[in-house]
């Protein structure tokens, strides 16, 4: 289990990839979609990066208007599309790649209940040892809590099976005081409001 | 059930922040919140309405997550996400810092606040302890326990769960709180709802049984911090949520479980 909840990104202590040395990337799950591209490490070097060879998905394309929205006279109730527009756009924090062409979050891991205001978000770290994955679940929680009407409840945790200390990010995550503490935490909050902050 | 529990008044005590925790005085007639906008605020009854008598806002940067008061009722300790402790005394109706603390441990017999800086002892507050202690827990199941046996000097006595409360919650309990004038036991939690459970009559106080007698769907508009009941007047309750209101209730216990 990870000592410090929060790490700092630049505090690398995830494994160290090798220009030279092969990866091997330990699937614990397979994916139905089919990459689209692969990224290489940075050029120039700089500090190891926890998963240089990430796998990137393509988008999936805008959202198609029903006749039922177009109406103005009746209520937009909200829906998983729309909670996966919110999170879809995250940046990860060490790739200038978002959540959602990391596949770290999908629609289908998205369940909404509007009548009775809850939101579950399943995220899929990109490999199972990411020490990223306790910032990813805060960014994803922060953005919904900063989106969402007050009513509704918000959890957040790692999809079953892709890492190792789900139980662990899971309990942190799913701690309301502690996730309080977290962002009153200026370095933090400004790394969280980074992954928040929109590409141009 | 319907209309044991009702709302007396309710107020905006941390607006545009989140009430974290309340705390009656021991004469009950104060009530100390704090929050997350840093401050604790002192409340006193005024006629039929509750007035914030005093706002003590310069102790802490960061929020403030519980206040407890001394058993005499003249200072006020309260507990930060800056680390720190802030012992406050009150002389006439103002409050002021006495001493900042940098980490706080409770001694054993858990009313008093020892601070490992300097060799002085401060007479802060006691704890809830009572001879049946509650204890609400993240998977929205309640355990009641009860001393188990006869104490022996010195050695610290045993406990055993003797009732088990599950099914009533449905997010995490946040607060739990037992009346000492009625015995009635007030349930703070995520799911919004303030509930209260009573023992059975009849029930054997080695395997109590407990009734939902009074539950409020909708007490506050976001999660139920604390629930707070008053130590003088019996079925006076406060409760606060993280929308930042606290709310006064009355509770009568139904006629009929």
């Amino acid at each position: 289990a990870p000592e410090n909840i929060f790490p700092r990104p630049s505090a690398g202590s995830g494994r160290v990839s090798g220009l030279s040395t092969p990866r091997k990337r330990a699937r614990l799950y397979s994916f139905p979609w089919v990459p689209v591209a692969m990224v290489g490490p940075a050029p120039g070097g700089g500090s190891p990066l926890e998963n240089a060879n990430p796998l990137i998905y393509r988008r999936s394309g805008e959202r198609p208007v029903t006749a039922r929205e177009e109406d103005d006279e009746l209520p937009d109730s909200i829906d998983d599309r729309e909670i996966f527009d919110l999170i879809r756009s995250i940046n990860d924090p060490e790739h200038p790649l978002t959540l959602e062409e990391l596949n770290v979050v999908e629609q289908v891991r998205v369940k909404v209940n509007d009548a009775e205001s809850t939101v579950v978000v399943e995220f899929t770290p990109t490999i199972p040892h990411c020490s990223m994955a306790t910032l990813i679940g805060l960014s994803i929680k922060v953005k919904l809590i900063r989106s969402l009407p007050e009513r509704f409840k918000v959890d957040v945790h790692i999809t079953p099976g892709t890492h190792a200390s789900e139980h662990a990010v899971n309990k942190q995550l799913a701690d309301k005081e502690r996730v309080a503490a977290a962002l009153e935490n200026s370095h933090l909050l400004e790394v969280v409001n980074q992954c928040l902050s929109a590409r141009s | 059930m319907k209309d044991s529990l009702s709302l007396l008044a309710r107020i905006p005590a941390h607006p545009d922040s989140r009430c974290w925790f309340l705390a009656w005085d021991p004469s009950g007639t104060l009530l100390a919140s704090c929050g997350g906008d840093r401050s604790i605020r002192i409340w006193g009854k005024e006629g039929d309405d509750w007035v914030c008598k005093s706002v003590l806002g310069e102790g802490h940067q960061r929020t403030i997550r519980k206040v407890a008061w001394s058993p005499c009722g003249s200072y006020l300790a309260s507990a930060s996400f800056d680390a720190t402790t802030c012992i406050w005394k009150k002389s006439q109706d103002e409050f002021e810092v006495r001493l900042s603390l940098q980490s706080v441990t409770w001694s054993s017999p858990s009313h008093i606040l020892t601070c490992p800086r300097g060799s002085q002892q401060n007479k802060c507050c006691s704890g809830l302890w009572d001879s049946a202690a509650c204890s609400a827990c993240r998977t929205a199941l309640i355990a009641v326990w009860c001393i188990a046996g006869v104490v022996c000097s010195g050695a610290d006595p045993s406990w055993k769960c003797i009732c088990t409360l599950s099914g009533f919650h449905t997010r995490t309990i946040y607060d739990v709180a037992w009346c000492r004038l009625t015995g009635a036991l007030a349930t703070a939690c995520g799911d919004d709802a303030i509930r209260i459970f009573e023992e059975e009559p009849l029930s054997n106080p080695q395997q109590p049984t407990f009734a939902l007698t009074a539950h409020v769907p909708r007490a506050h508009s976001q999660d139920v911090n604390c629930v707070a009941w008053n130590p003088k007047e019996p079925g006076l309750l406060a409760s606060c949520s993280d929308d930042g209101e606290m709310a006064f209730w009355k509770y009568q216990r139904p006629e009929v479980c």
